[in-house]
């Protein structure tokens, strides 16, 4: 390999200082493997917890929300008369107007995945003299189970039944438990409305949520609707999957425009756990980012020593006809090649990190802990480590460059 | 027959400001003949050394003017400089001043690396034959800092050379020789400007080493005082 004459003073310098060269790439090593190992901690975290979310939430929601009366003589200029009026609730019904075509609609929207029109009623879940209030979901099983996986949450029982049993009822662990319910068991549940049904129990589900379990069931969707006395054509939710749940909030936008209901996304109904995300990316995003730039100083102080400790030479090369630029240019890639290194077995150490701790048991129904290799954060961490060391070593460089070689020959 | 005038000076003044305003050079003009083996010679502090830096291009505060080879080198750009001193220029220093790191053929072949006229096997052989010249052909792949000090200047006079540089400036070449060494740089200097046609400009202290050149350049108080 032919090398230029400036990467041979590079290569030469670092050879001679295998220490120190080994110690500052080591710094950048440890900066670089923290720094992906904490990144892929967050986002493994978040997906876990989006996948818990997911599990009882849709990406998007469509349904009638309340609207309030509105005065019948607007106030049209500040000094009319006004008219007072009481405002309330205006909704006559939170029913969905022909569902069946904005379902179709949806469906042919590009990214899309999966519709399912759902009946939510509000009811209490009896057994004797115990009694629980909760929500019931009236769905068509299969989408409601493409849609959160209700099977990979189910401890006893299975969702297919509920085909086949009219009054089905699929109930969360928590209700189970309180009411004393076994699987096949009748369970009488009174709606908001008074209507009281007998349910056979044909399935027990346990979310990661505790609220859930102990709140939630899936019925038919006639059931439901005989629950809230309507007729078949009575929906109250829409609820869609697209793609990429992150599109949610500019999905909505653009459904919003095309109907009278409101179309609310996951983000917006879960503002709580959003901004506990967000707090988690800036904390992590920062710790990582001090370790990375606690490493830039190590690359900084080497190359400034290797300066200090290398006037003479500079001076020399100054004389023999190095320019200014030929001596940044020797420091840079000095700091390249610690860089690359560091770099390099930052990623091996980042990579060793993730593999131990994604196999420490954390029980729960993720059982190991949400950690996994994510390709992007690894390649952001390798470009990242070589620029951090190209800018440590480019301040001193500049430095080098500004050296005047008479003062040294002069000493 | 006219010499051809490879360096010339016109009016060169340079103040030095720490700790007072002093004026270290004075009005001085003088030419160099092309294959001319000068001296400089003056006391401590006679602007001497200050001068040969302001010839070398490496110091560029100074009144007046500078050419080389009939080009004006005062007010060019550093990096152009740079390229000057390494095609126009060798360097003798009094404290040797090689890279420690390197092997002494490696010292000699950097500047002609840096060049990069020839090839890295041409260098090479261009390298050896200047340590061959300067007799420390057997030491050329020792590393530089295991030479004893007179070998050391002798693979910096090797260095001076590989770019076949019309000019030599030395600081004090001599300064830390014993006898022995100085006759033996002494005689390559005068084998240079006679064999192979270069300007050779030394400082000095040593009379002995000055009368031995072409002429003799002395300074006092930052002026010319006499120039044979």
């Amino acid at each position: 390999m032919k090398l230029n004459v400036n990467s041979e003073i590079a290569l030469t310098h670092l050879l001679t200082r295998k220490r120190q060269t080994m110690i500052a790439a080591m710094g950048v090593t440890v900066g670089i493997g923290i720094f992906i190992f904490m990144i892929s901690l967050v986002v493994g975290f978040n997906r876990y917890s989006d996948e818990a979310l997911f599990k009882a939430e849709p990406h998007l929601r469509i349904y009638q929300d309340d609207t309030l009366s509105r005065p019948l003589i607007k106030q049209i200029k500040p000094n009319y008369t006004t008219v007072i009026i009481n405002p309330k609730i205006a909704n006559l019904s939170n029913t969905l107007i022909n569902p069946e075509k904005i379902i179709a609609d949806l469906k042919k929207q590009e990214g899309v995945v999966t519709v399912t029109p759902q009946v939510s009623v509000n009811l209490f879940y009896n057994n004797g003299i115990s009694q629980i209030n909760g929500v019931a979901s009236g769905v068509d099983i299969m989408d409601a189970n493409a849609m959160f996986n209700i099977e990979s949450t189910m401890l006893a029982g299975d969702v297919r039944n509920l085909l086949s049993t009219s009054n089905g009822i699929l109930i969360g662990v928590g209700i189970a438990e309180k009411l004393n319910i076994q699987l096949h068991d009748n369970i009488n549940i009174t709606s908001s409305i008074g209507v009281v049904k007998m349910m056979k129990v044909e399935g027990i589900f346990k979310t990661s949520n505790s609220n859930i379990d102990l709140t939630k069931s899936y019925i038919n969707l006639a059931m439901s609707q005989q629950l809230m006395k309507k007729s078949s054509s009575y929906l109250t939710d829409i609820l869609v999957n697209i793609n990429d749940p992150n599109e949610a909030p500019e999905f909505s936008k653009k459904l919003q425009n095309s109907t009278i209901y409101k179309v609310e996304d996951w983000q917006a109904a879960n503002e709580q756990s959003m901004s506990n995300k967000k707090t988690r990316q800036v904390m992590f995003g920062s710790i990582s980012l001090a370790i990375l730039l606690v490493a830039a100083f190590g690359i900084y102080n080497i190359i400034n020593m290797t300066i200090k400790e290398k006037l003479n030479d500079i001076a020399i090369l100054k004389a023999t006809g190095f320019s200014g630029k030929d001596v940044i240019n020797i420091f840079l890639k000095e700091s390249l090649i610690m860089g690359i290194i560091g770099t390099s077995f930052g990623l091996l150490m980042a990579t060793g990190l993730i593999k131990i701790v994604s196999g420490i048991y954390i029980g729960g129904d993720r059982e190991y802990f949400p950690i996994g290799y994510e390709t992007p954060i690894f390649f952001i961490g390798a470009i990242l480590g070589v620029l951090i060391t190209l800018g440590a070593g480019y301040i001193p460089a500049i430095g080098a460059a500004k050296i005047d070689p008479i003062e040294i020959f002069r000493k | 027959m006219e010499k051809k005038v490879i360096l010339q000076t016109k009016k060169i003044g340079k103040y030095f400001y720490q700790p007072v305003k002093f004026k270290a050079l004075d009005d001085v003009s003088f030419k160099v003949f092309d294959s001319e083996f000068i001296t400089m010679i003056g006391k401590s502090g006679s602007g001497k050394s200050t001068l040969l830096y302001i010839l070398s291009t490496m110091d560029t505060d100074y009144e007046g003017e500078l050419f080389i080879g009939g080009e004006k080198i005062t007010g060019q750009k550093p990096n152009y400089l740079a390229a000057i001193r390494n095609k126009n220029i060798g360097f003798v220093f009094q404290f040797h001043y090689l890279l420690p790191e390197f092997s002494c053929l490696k010292n000699v072949m950097i500047p002609a690396l840096k060049l990069g006229k020839l090839s890295v096997q041409e260098i090479e052989e261009q390298a050896y034959q200047k340590l061959d010249l300067l007799g420390i052909k057997d030491q050329a792949l020792k590393p530089a800092s295991k030479l004893s000090g007179g070998q050391q200047q002798r693979v910096a006079i090797a260095r001076a050379l590989i770019n076949q540089p019309k000019i030599i400036m030395c600081d004090e070449p001599t300064g830390n020789l014993d006898s022995k060494n100085t006759s033996i740089v002494l005689d390559t200097f005068h084998q240079l400007s006679k064999e192979f046609g270069q300007t050779i400009i030394a400082v000095t202290h040593d009379n002995d080493f000055a009368k031995a050149s072409n002429r003799i350049i002395e300074l006092a108080d930052g002026k010319l005082v006499h120039s044979t």
